[in-house]
């Protein structure tokens, strides 16, 4: 199968790479990119461990191929701290101890920076619903739904 | 309960030294390790749940292009007897067998031959090039009718163990225990009511969200290193070297961050096949099981159906139980049916009991440790009959259980006496709690149930280095799954009087470290949390030793306090204090790096109870149960890091809510999984729970420096049956059988109308 050339962004960044026409966004982005950050659970959508925004908009990567990043801007986890430190949403999620195993966490710390995007003031049940397609096993996203709370009061006003 | 001010750091719940990297993407998991001239590992499994293997043909798989290797289960040799340490091992010969079949296989997505291959695609290409000769013979999925004189039998060597005489006829069952007191039928006869009632729980997964996953590579001199996600990577290297015939020593097993286990990460699969298929390859192999994989071919726990009767007096008095327990295997002997009937009166102090339990073979995934392993469906049955008993008595289910209440001194169903536990503390905290007292609105239903586990010790290395600036590196070899590198941290800081921040724990591997048992049986921060208390006390000692040099003076006039050297009571010298970090800096001088270490086998773990409340609503029309509250109420010992032990209790909660209320592994009749899938198989979401309170009760465990009991596995144990007893307080009857699924509880409700 020949290998098919994409241009894209990544958190930003030009990037080129060479893929198979069937290989999704998920695998493109760990094996060929070396970003892994990004997780696998089930590779059918299902988890949310491989959440990544597509020109902003929250998707699982799975779901996508490699050659759908073409001219658009992938977000992943690895974008989401910058040089002067963590983004308030991974500080409040180690502040709230809102993970345990650790699998999990990058896909819901960039389903909850699409959130907080969208909705900078979202009340628990919207926060439930919206974390919903994320798969937290061991939790029971209580301290979650405490930490997505905390980033968007500190979002909304910096200490 | 601690004084408040009792500690200085134990208690709080500052920011694990992990997060950082785990907020960030960069933590590595299994998946996430490659190696240089890595190859694709893959499984081709049966498509029969119960087959006799004819033939495996591979020349044509080996032929394909882009193929390194291709192996079955002849390929590996001849397992021998003898069984495996930790938590979920049983015996070698069968972990062999599970990993690759030989001669049977015995489940649907048995591995039955391997390939390595530079692509997936090649891979897949030799997957299908292999051809199997399969014999299909008749699937045992039924666990009573597998018990049955005429069943087909999945292994005619099986001959049940702990019966009075041995059997001259093999059977499905592999293995019986009976734990007897007193007599039933005495007990029976004085009771004013008796409930009686079976139950069912099918099979259930440990769900945790990363695949299993290995990278492992063999060299030329034969020594074999294995990147894996693992709870136990000494156990590991043991399975992986007798499984592959090779010597402890020619295999290295290196820890991953894991993304979670709950005992499901305790045996292997494929860190075996990888190695063999590398030495074949002569090159690294990586596998990842697919989510399909993980659900078809990795252990989840015993499906159960367990029958109980118990007998009370009309003030609440228990006066006698039985208990029948069939607990489903899967395709090899060792299903947890004897922590089941050990811990299904432990709560409780009863005179007469009869219980009887089987572990029987059916053609289904082998069954592995999950949380509590065997619990929580034994205390399923009794928690819900004690519940019906306590409506029937017109009695408040907690004063009847508080009637009946295990305390220090009582003898458990298991022989031992309970040192000091907190059953009565927790049954007094649920009592009192708003979730219980609140009046309820109409069509809500309120539901309590007690846990136990028995928590376990066990072997812990531990090393903790000072650095020449004060800090201090702990070193130990249980895998972090839930923040113990923090709790590691919290008691090293606390022990030698230090800020929690000068402190970092990392996890080494089977050549870096000592011998450590798996992170499993809640032993973590109880076990190496002694053996990293007991380093840092060595260290005290060596740096009381330096002081005392430094300051030409005998040690028993020195004492360290604070995280300072200091002249002792009444010792008449004029010195300053020494801190660590003057201690280590001048350590070149006073004999060299300070290192503290300790070995031990931690005795005297101590046994956990707890209760859980649940408040429900049921939606009449479409079967569906809303959980509106839950109260989690648990006995920590102590709570060495805050928040992680609430953590413990909220995902244990959530765990067995999912249990109770959708999980199954559904069967078709050819004993093929159905929902090999999160979509079907469906754990709870963030939009199925409320926040979950807690009450973390503290009665310390005497033999634990900070008087730990250990809390990973207790909390999954109690939610079955509360939530079970609120349904059936919300509809107004029994449904003894989970999951608590729509459909199901529907049926039951129309089938009343």
């Amino acid at each position: 199968m020949a290998k098919v050339h994409v241009t894209t962004t990544v958190n930003s960044e030009t990037v080129e790479f060479l893929c198979d026409p069937n290989q999704t966004l998920l695998d493109v982005l760990r094996d060929e990119l070396g970003k892994t950050g990004t997780k696998e659970g089930c590779g059918t959508g299902d988890c949310g461990a491989c959440s990544v925004t597509l020109d902003g908009r929250l998707v699982c990567s799975c779901l996508v191929l490699g050659v759908e990043a073409q001219g658009k801007a992938v977000g992943t986890v690895e974008g989401i701290a910058n040089a002067d430190g963590l983004h308030p949403i991974q500080q409040k999620f180690l502040e709230n101890a809102a993970l345990q195993c650790g699998i999990c966490t990058p896909g819901l710390i960039v389903a909850t920076k699409a959130l907080l995007e969208k909705d900078p003031n979202p009340d628990e049940k919207t926060i439930r619903y919206w974390l919903a397609g994320n798969l937290c096993r061991c939790t029971g996203y209580d301290k979650i739904v405490r930490a997505v709370q905390d980033a968007a009061k500190d979002l909304a006003h910096p200490a | 309960m601690a004084a408040q001010n009792e500690f200085k750091v134990i208690g709080t719940s500052p920011v694990r030294p992990d997060g950082v990297d785990k907020v960030t993407g960069r933590a590595e998991f299994a998946a996430d390790q490659t190696m240089s001239n890595a190859v694709v590992g893959k499984v081709l499994r049966s498509p029969h749940a119960h087959a006799n293997i004819k033939s495996i043909d591979l020349t044509d798989a080996r032929a394909l292009p882009g193929v390194y290797a291709v192996i079955c289960g002849a390929d590996f040799p001849e397992a021998g007897g003898g069984d495996i340490g930790g938590e979920g091992g049983g015996s070698l010969k069968d972990v062999a067998q599970n990993v690759m079949a030989r001669g049977k296989a015995l489940y649907h997505g048995h591995a039955v031959a391997a390939v390595a291959a530079a692509s997936n695609e090649a891979a897949d290409a030799a997957l299908a090039a292999i051809k199997v000769e399969y014999e299909a013979l008749p699937p045992v999925l039924d666990v009573v009718k597998a018990m049955e004189d005429d069943s087909p039998l999945l292994d005619d060597q099986c001959f049940t163990k702990n019966l009075p005489e041995t059997p001259d006829k093999p059977s499905n069952i592999a293995a019986v225990m009976n734990l007897v007191r007193g007599d039933v039928d005495e007990g029976f006869a004085e009771a004013d009511e008796i409930i009686e009632q079976e139950y069912k729980i099918p099979m259930a997964h440990q769900g945790y969200i990363e695949p299993h996953a290995c990278c492992a590579t063999i060299n030329e001199e034969g020594k074999a290193t294995v990147w894996c996600s693992t709870q136990g990577p000494f156990e590991f290297r043991q399975m992986t070297a007798g499984i592959c015939g090779m010597k402890l020593s020619q295999v290295r097993i290196v820890s991953s961050e894991i993304g979670g286990g709950f005992g499901g990460k305790t045996v292997v699969y494929l860190e075996p096949v990888a190695v063999m298929l590398s030495k074949h390859a002569g090159r690294p192999v990586k596998m990842t099981m697919t989510r399909e994989e993980v659900f078809r071919a990795t252990g989840p726990t015993s499906g159960t159906v367990v029958r109980v009767k118990v007998g009370a007096k009309k003030d609440g008095t228990l006066t006698a139980a039985t208990a029948w327990l069939a607990y489903e295997a899967g395709a090899f002997a060792g299903a947890p049916m004897g922590p089941g009937a050990m811990t299904i009166l432990a709560p409780y102090k009863i005179d007469n009991f009869k219980i009887s339990a089987f572990d029987v073979l059916v053609n289904k995934p082998k069954v592995a440790a999950y949380r509590a392993p065997g619990a929580p469906q034994s205390m399923h049955a009794m928690e819900s009959a004690l519940d019906d008993m306590a409506r029937k008595l017109g009695m408040d289910p907690l004063d009847l259980r508080m009637v009946n209440a295990a305390e220090e001194g009582t003898t458990a169903p298991y022989g031992a006496k309970f040192p000091v536990i907190g059953l009565k503390a927790c049954l007094e905290a649920a009592k009192k709690h708003p979730n219980y007292t609140k009046k309820l609105n109409d069509g809500v239903g309120r539901g309590v149930a007690v846990g136990f586990w028995f928590n376990v010790g066990g072997e812990s290395s531990a090393e903790a280095h000072v650095n020449e600036d004060g800090s201090v590196t702990v070193l130990e070899a249980n895998p972090d799954i839930g923040g113990s590198r923090a709790s590691m941290c919290l008691m090293a800081a606390e022990t030698l009087g230090v800020p929690y921040e000068s402190v970092k724990t990392y996890i080494g591997d089977t050549e870096t470290s000592g011998w450590t048992m798996v992170t499993g049986g809640s032993r973590v921060t109880f076990a190496t949390g002694m053996a990293v208390v007991q380093a840092c006390e060595d260290i005290i000692a060596q740096c009381k030793a330096r002081a005392a040099s430094t300051w030409g003076v005998d040690e028993s006039m020195v004492e360290w306090r604070d995280g300072e050297a200091v002249p002792a009571p009444g010792a008449n010298i004029d010195v300053e204090p020494l801190t660590l970090a003057d201690i280590a800096g001048k350590s070149a001088k006073t004999g060299g790096p300070i290192l503290g270490r300790a070995a031990l086998n931690a005795q005297g773990a101590g046994p956990s109870f707890s209760v859980n409340i649940a408040e429900v609503e049921v939606d009449k029309e479409t079967g569906r149960t809303e959980l509106l509250g839950f109260t989690a109420v648990q006995d920590a010992g102590r709570a060495i890091h805050k928040a992680y032990v609430e953590g413990q209790l909220q995902g244990g909660a959530a765990q067995g809510i999912g249990w109770a209320l959708n999980e199954e592994y559904i069967f078709n009749a050819d004993g093929v999984m159905e929902n090999a899938g999160f979509l079907d198989y469906r754990i709870p979401v963030a939009s199925d729970l409320p926040m979950i309170d807690t009450v973390v009760i503290e009665v310390p465990n005497p033999s634990h420096p900070y008087g730990v009991r250990g809390v990973g596995e207790t909390p999954i144990v109690a939610p079955l049956a509360a939530v079970s007893n609120a349904v059936a307080d919300a509809v107004g009857f029994r449904i003894a059988d989970l999951p608590l699924s729509p459909p199901k509880v529907l049926e039951a409700i129309d089938s009343r109308a």
